[in-house]
């Protein structure tokens, strides 16, 4: 046999076996590089890049380098202790002259407004009297015009506006921002929403995902040990509602929960209640929806699983003399943890980015940070912002997925 | 035979139906005598899994008793039966090592540690297993899950062990060396054993005696010999070995012999089994080891003359395919021992056999 070997190792042309393998490895490798090639393109450009994108914009923003050329040049030379100096003004009034000139002041107002609440309307009066004044020196003027700019801390964001990298929306997106000096300051009270959103986020998907576990993980069992027939049926009726659309099931949730609704009325017709209770626009009403959203997720893999499992595991157990209840728990439920794992992990992600089901049926306190993205995208403008909350939910969501993946073992999973 | 204080478990009018209409098991009486080693033996679908399944209490009688060392277990559930199973595909747990799924039964059994580990200890060694113990059984090969399997069904000293197939995922080599070994473990221990299979020399192997299942009910229970010697019945006849079988009606009947009439043949001399009436029809069952070849004349009470259709040689012995009688699927096996007649398709020979090899069963 070795001889045989060693004489087709080295055959007729001089190439070596090894050589040969490679080439026709090498040609297997490129067709199946073309095949994917049209999913990687889709990927790389609807999915990647603007995921890319957006976080660049959680980071980068030269509104202020780019609208106010002069003022940021200038403000290199400053110390950043006492007001700037005159050379700084000036180049202010110049830039805000432009700014008029070229309908840029609301821009740069609402950029400055962003860290300095209510500074931006002064910012537009400002440049609106400075477009009549015609002559310096500017430093007395301006303070004049408006005290505002006789404030430390407008030129301290002036300064930072010299770098087209800004960590202030990551900051504001864990309450913090930046003080008179620049330095990392607690956001004040009124102005601190984020960490509960992002904890009432992770609160409500913890809550949605075990509420899913609990129901789903019986019938799931039910499913998979079931006659066919019967199975089939229960199947239809899990399935079924994964087929209509999150926006019908969830009106409908309002449907049956609102004050005068079917679950009201018919608690007040049978006297277990007087008053209606609250159902909808609170946790209660948002939780539920997602919960019915949710179940199929949790529910499929666990059942995906379980199918797998030969009802022999716990006869064994049985017959060597397991009662009923520790066959299943010590036999039959660790096998499931596989599906357990996958469906909860799928559900746990997916509520993390819920919109429109606690938009609909939650109340203020209900909302996810999905609805201040959506918030800020759409009504604010704010991209910023919009970015940075997305970007420290993905970052979060990822960590969380490494974080289980050292705990389960992502290899352990299994979606059926 | 076993005498009713040695018995172990016994079978009282059992009958089983699935669906109300078909009886899987149809009144089953069997005495299951103590240290036995007892294989029921059937085809698929012929009630004998069930009938186990039963034993085990995953699957309650539909009418009748089973006894369990004289009391009975109708209402006991599996995990108080005190029966160890070794199932097909082995059922070793997955998430557990071979050490725990040996002391499973054991912590079951709120056990001390120390002997938890002692009793573990000495099954893995008695299925040779003693290095594997810290591995998962999905690291095992065949062979030895099956071996962990045997170990796990015997190391709480159960009354007796149920085996349902046990080596049916097995390549034949595998499965002769384990049919092996169980006999020896179950020799060693004296345990009572209840084997199903439907592979009738794993049956003839292991068994002291064989219970053969068909369509509800048994067939016949013997030990192994007995049961190829002296077939009750065409079904056992044609289930344990090979035989061929010659149809017929009955002309006479003699005491234990009697005369049947074999179409275009003649008349020939059979040891009468399970014949009842004279003009009945019968089967003939011959063994084609009994079958002689080119008997001396008047040598023999049945001799006939046939013709070579198809010689297949096999190594150890030759099967020679001949016509006779009217079949030309009547076999006959010659040991490849010295002096081996050379024969060519076609050679016109005569066949004989004793009048107790042949026997006459019912016609089914």
């Amino acid at each position: 046999m070795a001889i045989i070997a060693v004489q087709s190792a080295r055959s007729s042309n001089g190439m070596s076996l090894r050589m040969k393998l490679q080439r026709v490895e090498r040609r297997h490798k490129f067709k199946a590089f073309v095949l994917v090639l049209p999913l990687v393109l889709f990927v790389l450009i609807t999915f990647v890049f603007p995921i890319g994108r957006m976080m660049f914009s959680a980071i980068h923003d030269d509104t202020l380098l780019t609208l106010m050329p002069r003022t940021t040049a200038a403000l290199s030379a400053w110390d950043g202790k006492d007001l700037p100096d005159e050379r700084a003004y000036a180049a202010l009034a110049e830039d805000l002259k432009q700014a008029w000139a070229h309908k840029t002041t609301g821009v740069i107002a609402k950029r400055v407004n962003y860290e300095l609440a209510g500074a931006g309307s002064q910012v537009t009066s400002s440049a609106r009297k400075l477009s009549t004044l015609s002559a310096g020196p500017y430093k007395a003027a301006l303070i004049e015009i408006n005290p505002l700019w006789g404030q430390h801390d407008v030129w301290s964001l002036l300064n930072r506006g010299r770098s087209a990298y800004t960590a202030y929306y990551l900051l504001r997106s864990v309450d913090y921002q930046y003080g008179p000096d620049s330095q990392i300051v607690a956001s004040p009270p009124q102005y601190s929403v984020f960490r509960d959103v992002f904890l009432r986020t992770l609160g409500i998907s913890i809550g949605v995902t075990a509420a899913t576990l609990l129901l789903g993980f019986p019938v799931a069992y039910l499913l998979a040990t079931l006659p066919p027939q019967t199975s089939n049926l229960l199947m239809i009726m899990v399935v079924v509602p994964f087929w209509i659309s999150a926006l019908a099931r969830t009106t409908a949730w309002v449907v049956l929960l609102q004050e005068h609704g079917v679950v009201n009325d018919v608690l007040m017709a049978l006297h277990v209640i007087s008053q209606p209770a609250e159902l909808v626009y609170n946790r209660v009403g948002t939780v539920l929806a997602m919960t019915h959203i949710q179940l199929p997720f949790t529910l499929l893999p666990i059942y995906s699983v379980m199918k797998t499992i030969s009802p022999n595991y716990v006869r064994a157990a049985r017959s060597l003399g397991a009662g009923p209840f520790y066959a299943f728990w010590k036999v039959y439920f660790p096998q499931t943890l596989p599906g357990v794992a996958a469906g909860c992990l799928l559900s746990f992600i997916l509520c993390l980015g819920y919109y429109l089901t606690p938009a609909l049926v939650g109340g203020a306190n209900d909302q996810m940070v999905s609805y201040f993205v959506a918030h800020y995208t759409n009504e604010d403008l704010n991209w910023g912002m919009a970015s940075a909350l997305g970007a420290i939910l993905l970052t979060a969501t990822l960590l969380l997925y490494y974080i289980y993946n050292r705990l389960v073992g992502v290899d352990q999973l299994k979606m059926g | 035979m076993p005498d009713s204080n040695n018995t172990v478990v016994k079978f009282a009018n059992i009958q089983k139906t699935y669906d109300g209409n078909a009886l899987v098991v149809k009144n089953l009486n069997l005495d299951i005598a103590r240290g036995e080693f007892l294989t029921m033996l059937g085809p698929s679908g012929s009630g004998k899994t069930t009938t186990l399944m039963m034993l085990a209490g995953f699957e309650a009688p539909t009418q009748g008793s089973i006894l369990l060392e004289g009391r009975s277990i109708d209402n006991m559930p599996p995990h108080k039966r005190d029966i160890g199973m070794v199932f097909q595909n082995y059922a070793l747990f997955p998430h557990m090592t071979v050490e725990e799924n040996l002391a499973f039964p054991l912590k079951v059994r709120k056990l001390g540690k120390a002997e938890i580990e002692a009793r573990v200890k000495r099954a893995l060694d008695m299925v040779r297993l003693g290095a594997h113990g810290k591995r998962r059984p999905a690291q095992l090969s065949g062979g030895q899950q099956q071996r962990v399997a045997v170990a796990r069904a015997l190391v709480f000293d159960p009354k007796l062990v149920l085996m349902d197939e046990p080596l049916g995922a097995l390549d034949k080599q595998l499965r002769e060396q384990m049919q092996l070994e169980i006999k020896h473990i179950h020799q060693e221990l004296g345990v009572t054993v209840v084997y199903v299979t439907h592979d009738q020399s794993e049956a003839l192997t292991m068994s002291d005696r064989i219970a053969v299942f068909n369509d509800g009910a048994i067939q016949q229970l013997a030990a192994p010999a007995e049961l190829y010697e002296r077939p009750q019945n065409a079904f056992v006849a044609q289930f344990i070995g090979e035989n061929n079988r010659l149809q017929g009606t009955v002309l006479a009947r003699n005491g234990t012999t009697c005369k049947v009439e074999v179409p275009n043949a003649g008349n020939v001399q059979a040891l009468a089994v399970n014949v009842e009436v004279v003009g009945r029809p019968t089967v003939l069952s011959l063994r084609p080891e009994r079958v002689k070849l080119n008997p001396p004349p008047g040598s023999l009470p049945n001799i006939f003359k046939a013709q070579v259709a198809e010689v297949i040689y096999l190594g150890d012995h030759v099967r020679i395919r001949v016509s006779v009688c009217g079949h030309d699927d009547f076999v006959i096996k010659l040991p490849n021992s010295e002096g081996v007649v050379q024969l060519d398709p076609g050679t016109a020979i005569t066949i004989g056999w004793k009048t107790e090899d042949c026997r006459a069963l019912d016609a089914s």
